[in-house]
């Protein structure tokens, strides 16, 4: 009974969709050698449904502006980058931009919180479009593999920062990095400008947080304003990807030198926000 | 078919619970090339005539004699009984015990080759189980399914008994869902025209077909090989698009209101499906199996279709 409504509905839905963006999909489709989702249940086509409401965020909501999308290579790479909002939106505009404005489109894949498989729907919503839960493992398949990955090493610290410490980058992780000097991975350093400003956070309520069991629980004066408040404010994003950078070296080695690599990362991050923040001219445009 | 065999002397192989339908499945595979003894306390119509076989309790003293007398050169031990249905006390000392004295006897009676069918639910489905797990990983299944404890204990002593008898080769095989004529929890699913599934999960699954996890035995008896080996079959995908594929409906159900209901119709005798199993429908547990592509030579021959098309003709056998 309801095959011929959901074919009815994948009809329109393919309709409604321009032919470059259904090309794309299918570009990324060419890469499953015929099966419908890849082993990590990555689905292009559950893509479709999500790309008209992501593409309005990306192109009129954020009205995003990327640089340098062409320094990224082929092949796997390690797309590392600052995080901020206090929703992961940034990764989803990263996302969004190698989907959209890069040539060939690249699925990013991104690495999700331990906890997120245990919620229904949302665990089968972001494996389907391409999130991977992030265990050293499975960041190591995926290069192996060839994609490109995007992690923040700062982590839930960097995205739930109070307004205060905006672009104030927090401590980077060093797992990103052994994991690259052993797969022989490229590096291309991210700075997102915007996204800091998109939930203005005053408060965290970490403990209150804890209760509910969430890491943390940042409050937005916007946020209190019933309905229209928990949207995001129409901030600019520009987003910067940095030149590629390649380390060499034991992926064994003490922290202490592994920490000296990822400073360097670091270092080319916080570069690029600067440079962007410089650009700016306006938060909102 | 046998390619990698083709250059080895016949063995004398003696299978341990030889009369479950796996075991049917490897002694018609087995028996023409190598000599096939089978040991079961259930008798196995229609065996074929060169088959040696004896009725016996793996945990009974004429054992040991068979052992003493038999000469094998390789023991396969499928012998696991895995009735959920049965007491925890007949499971726990069938399987431990009945496992601790084939291991014994293949010490003292000079067998040169174990080989032993774990499961990779031994890892057990986990939301925090990384997508491909390795033969190091920790076996976790037994935290929320104690059944599969007896396996894990299975799979253990085989590890103690590699590293205390080097000179017997000792295989401990670990295969995703087994797909195919036998009777075990993911084929009887597949087979459901209506089977239950959790509303909002659906995660990736590995299934492998029987005859495939039939050739890497085949392949393990080889001389020189030896270990653990995860075994993966047809390429994997998401448990809706199997039973899709096998023909089934899924039937949704709210994973917070699905374990009590399952635990009340299991409390009734209503259903064969465990209520702990849930996870599986839940939660990946996929395994890496490189290493038994590189070290054993296996690689898997039936994709998803085929194997799929196997359960269909399976489905109609069985009724």
């Amino acid at each position: 009974m309801l095959n011929p409504l959901r074919q009815l509905l994948a009809q329109r839905l393919d309709a409604r969709l321009d032919s470059e963006l259904l090309d794309r999909i299918d570009q990324l489709k060419a890469s499953l050698g015929g099966h419908r989702t890849d082993a990590f249940g990555f689905d292009p086509d559950a893509l479709k449904p999500v790309i008209p409401f992501v593409e309005f965020l990306y192109r009129t909501w954020f009205r995003v502006q990327t640089f340098g999308l062409d320094h990224i290579p082929t092949g796997r790479v390690l797309l590392i980058s600052n995080h901020s909002g206090q929703v992961p939106l940034d990764g989803m505009m990263i996302g969004t931009s190698l989907l959209l404005d890069a040539h060939p489109p690249r699925a990013v894949r991104s690495m999700v919180e331990r906890w997120v498989p245990s919620l229904p729907y949302v665990s089968t919503f972001f494996a389907r479009l391409g999130q991977v839960l992030g265990t050293p493992e499975n960041c190591r398949a995926l290069l192996a593999e060839e994609h490109a990955v995007l992690v923040f090493p700062e982590g839930q610290p960097g995205i739930n920062k109070t307004f205060d410490k905006r672009y104030q980058l927090q401590t980077f992780g060093n797992g990103f990095m052994r994991l690259a000097l052993e797969t022989r991975t490229p590096i291309i350093p991210v700075g997102v400008v915007g996204a800091e400003e998109q939930y203005p956070a005053l408060w965290n309520l970490e403990k209150l947080g804890r209760l509910v069991g969430a890491p943390a629980l940042p409050i937005a004066p916007t946020m209190l304003l019933p309905g229209i408040g928990l949207l995001p404010l129409p901030t600019r994003y520009l987003i910067w990807f940095g030149h590629p950078m390649t380390f060499t070296g034991d992926p064994d080695d003490d922290d202490t030198v592994i920490g000296g690599k990822v400073a360097q990362v670091k270092a080319a991050v916080e570069g690029l926000l600067q440079h962007g923040l410089a650009e700016r001219e306006h938060v909102f445009w | 078919m046998n390619e990698i065999l083709t250059e080895t002397r016949p063995l004398r192989i003696a299978i341990t619970g030889i009369s479950g339908r796996f075991g049917h499945l490897l002694t018609r595979r087995l028996h023409r090339r190598h000599t096939v003894v089978g040991i079961d306390r259930r008798s196995f119509p229609g065996a074929p005539a060169d088959v040696e076989l004896h009725r016996v309790d793996i945990r009974r003293k004429r054992c040991e004699e068979i052992f003493r007398k038999g000469a094998f050169d390789a023991v396969v031990h499928l012998n696991v009984m895995h009735d959920p249905r049965a007491s925890s006390n007949e499971h726990h000392t069938f399987n431990i015990q009945g496992s601790t004295r084939v291991m014994h006897y293949c010490q003292r009676y000079g067998v040169r080759k174990l080989i032993l069918l774990s499961s990779a639910n031994v890892y057990g489905p986990r939301a925090d189980n990384t997508q491909f797990l390795t033969e190091d990983a920790p076996l976790m299944g037994g935290d929320r399914f104690p059944q599969i404890q007896d396996i894990i204990g299975i799979d253990m002593l085989g590890q103690s008994f590699f590293w205390k008898h080097p000179q017997v080769e000792t295989v401990i095989l670990r295969p995703v869902h087994i797909i195919g004529a036998v009777r075990n929890a993911p084929s009887n699913y597949l087979r459901l025209a209506r089977p239950w599934t959790l509303a909002g999960f659906d995660p990736m699954v590995q299934l492998i077909h029987e005859d495939d996890v039939a050739r890497a035995i085949e392949q393990a008896l080889e001389p020189g090989r030896q270990g653990i080996f995860n075994l993966a079959g047809c390429e994997p995908a998401p448990l809706s698009h199997l039973i899709a594929r096998a023909g089934g409906r899924a039937w949704p159900l709210l994973h917070f209101a699905a374990e009590p209901l399952l635990q009340k119709l299991w409390d009734l005798r209503l259903t064969s499906f465990p209520p702990p199993e849930l996870d599986h429908l839940r939660y990946v547990c996929m395994v890496d199996a490189a290493r038994a592509r590189d070290v054993l030579g296996f690689t898997p021959r039936y994709d998803l279709d085929a194997t799929l098309a196997h359960l269909a003709l399976t489905r109609s056998l069985l009724g």
